[in-house]
């Protein structure tokens, strides 16, 4: 573990119901760096993220983040943290409108008792358009339902809500999955650039042309352990095919 | 222009809106404006609340991606355990409250049941239904005990007020409770996490919703509004029958999906359950009127309710294909 570590990973593992899926990973994640996951199906990619964004609890093993141990017990713990993930089948909900859409479970509000209280309806909307427009994409109305937007504007969406509430870490699960090649290379684009605003990204694919691309790092995962752990520049697609 | 028209078509509740407006139309012309006089209209009021504050809580439960059908009989069984009590002694306060628990404790097991052991809440609340039933027989002991009417302040939910004596307080219980979960729905953040449950439960899990809790009050919340709608009604008659309710589930689930409500979950809206409820209480009191033999009401609330979901299918789906720029 470095000074610029955020996330470190150590030694964890996952049953599923007699499935052993984690067998003992151990990982850094560095500031301001975009590590590429790669692996087959069942390699335990998802299990990992599914416990770094708090969805599921590991049975052993320990996360740090900052230097300090954490245990989250749900998405909310991992966001709080600084974690967001946006998951291949789209964290949004289609019959809601895109400024609703943004603040879902962190809605802001004129006031509130405990945890309920008063949408404040014209903030969501102002600072959804900014957030919008943070991310370069160009929508005109904020009351749109995010049903009636094709998959990369989504995923767009999705990318903007990570950015406005400053995530230190971002978890881009296959986001480029049933995008078409323009919307493939705007994501892209946009995990390359995270760097420089200062976020982390783990960027999970399938597609290994996709990782070289944008990623500083690459991880390949096979049968839930890390059997590969490269600088983009220090690896190719062959070696890493060679692993899997 | 388009915009507008767009959003417009997509509203769930404008099907029901236009076949209401049709309905009292064509009601008004048959009854030889019988239908609109005060006398009408304040036997109709006078019975809308019992059916739409049903309707509400079954709405609000079926935005959030869950179904109840135990409400006609959670009808029956809060007003005769609060009539039962009485009988024995206890304050009509005290005995309403029991009531009211009692309809909370149903929706609590119907929502910790679906949850816990992820079942449909259709059986749940289908095993509910014979449950509750069957508990408001046994504690009557198979007579409706009288209603003591002189301990209770009936005047506060059944009296006539307003210009002209034309409706109830039961109907003000009514507009308040509408406003306010109205206002629960679409104005706070709990709001927000009903549609989102409902509308998809994945990313409302992902976003870190409290989904299970989220079910859970709306299960709870539905079952108190029956409660309360089956105290007005036997509070109106003036007495607790075991048997009042039955068919009403069904009643409330059609006023629920005439008014856009869909059965899936995240779309619908209270007013669509009101107007819904509406819907079926000028039906029922048209065709009286109409001279039309009463025995096709359930027809007519049937085929009012295909046509609404078809209506509202082809219309969202027209508002869905009309381009306009995102």
């Amino acid at each position: 573990m470095t000074e610029d570590t955020i996330i470190a990973v150590r030694d964890l593992h996952k049953w599923y119901s007699g499935v052993h899926a984690l067998k003992g990973v151990s990982l850094d994640f560095r500031r301001n760096e975009a590590v590429g996951l790669v692996g087959d199906n069942g390699a335990g990619k998802s299990t990992l993220i599914n416990i770094l964004s708090g969805l599921h609890q590991q049975d052993e093993g320990e996360i740090v983040i900052e230097g300090k141990p954490v245990r989250f017990n749900g998405p909310r713990d991992a966001m709080d943290a600084g974690i967001e993930t946006i998951y291949q089948y789209n964290s949004m909900v289609p019959n809601m409108s895109i400024a609703r859409n943004i603040f879902i479970g962190r809605e802001l509000m004129k006031f509130s008792i405990r945890r309920f209280g008063w949408l404040d309806e014209d903030r969501m909307r102002r600072e959804s358009v900014t957030a919008i427009a943070d991310v370069d994409l160009h929508l005109r109305s904020p009351d749109a339902m995010v049903g009636e937007l094709s998959g990369g504007q989504r995923q767009g969406v999705a990318i903007a809500r990570a950015m406005h509430f400053r995530s230190k870490v971002m978890i881009l699960d296959e986001p480029t999955n049933h995008l078409s090649v323009k919307e493939t290379n705007k994501v892209i684009g946009f995990v390359r650039s995270l760097a420089e605003q200062g976020v982390t990204a783990i960027f999970i694919s399938h597609n290994m042309h996709h990782v070289m691309a944008c990623c500083d790092r690459v991880v390949a995962m096979a049968l839930g352990k890390v059997v590969l752990d490269k600088r983009v520049s220090d690896t190719s697609i062959d070696e890493i095919h060679a692993v899997l | 222009m388009r915009r507008i028209i767009k959003i417009y078509l997509q509203k769930p509740e404008l099907v029901a809106l236009v076949l209401l407006f049709a309905l009292i139309v064509l009601f008004q012309w048959q009854s030889g404006g019988i239908f609109l006089n005060a006398n009408n209209m304040r036997g109709m009021l006078g019975l809308l609340p019992e059916v739409a504050l049903v309707a509400i809580g079954v709405t609000l439960l079926m935005i959030c991606g869950e179904f109840d059908l135990s409400v006609g009989s959670v009808f029956a069984l809060m007003p005769m355990t609060m009539a039962v009590l009485m009988t024995q002694g206890w304050p009509f306060t005290l005995a309403v409250s029991a009531g009211f628990a009692v309809c909370a404790l149903v929706g609590l097991i119907n929502g910790m049941l679906t949850i816990r052991f992820v079942i449909p809440s259709f059986i749940v609340t289908l095993g509910m239904l014979f449950m509750a039933r069957s508990l408001t027989v046994v504690i009557s002991g198979g007579f409706p005990p009288r209603l003591q009417t002189a301990e209770i302040p009936t005047w506060l939910f059944v009296s006539f007020v307003g210009p002209g004596q034309l409706f109830r307080m039961s109907f003000l219980w009514f507009v308040l409770i509408a406003v306010l979960v109205w206002v629960l729905l679409a104005k706070t953040n709990f709001g927000n996490w009903v549609r989102a449950t409902g509308g998809f439960l994945p990313a409302a899990r992902a976003t870190g919703i409290p989904t299970a809790r989220v079910k859970i009050a709306c299960f709870v919340i539905c079952a108190m509004l029956a409660g309360f709608a089956g105290l007005l009604q036997s509070l109106r008659i003036g007495s607790v029958l075991p048997s009042m309710g039955e068919g009403l589930e069904l009643q409330a689930v059609a006023a629920a999906v005439i008014g856009g409500t869909a059965l899936t979950g995240g779309i619908g809206t209270i007013l669509g359950g009101i107007i819904g409820a509406t819907l079926i209480r000028v039906i029922d009191n048209g065709m009286v009127l109409s001279r039309i033999d009463s025995n096709w009401f359930k027809f007519a609330v049937g085929g009012l309710t295909i046509l609404a979901v078809v209506g509202n299918a082809w219309l969202r789906k027209r508002g869905r294909d009309m381009k306009v720029e995102t």
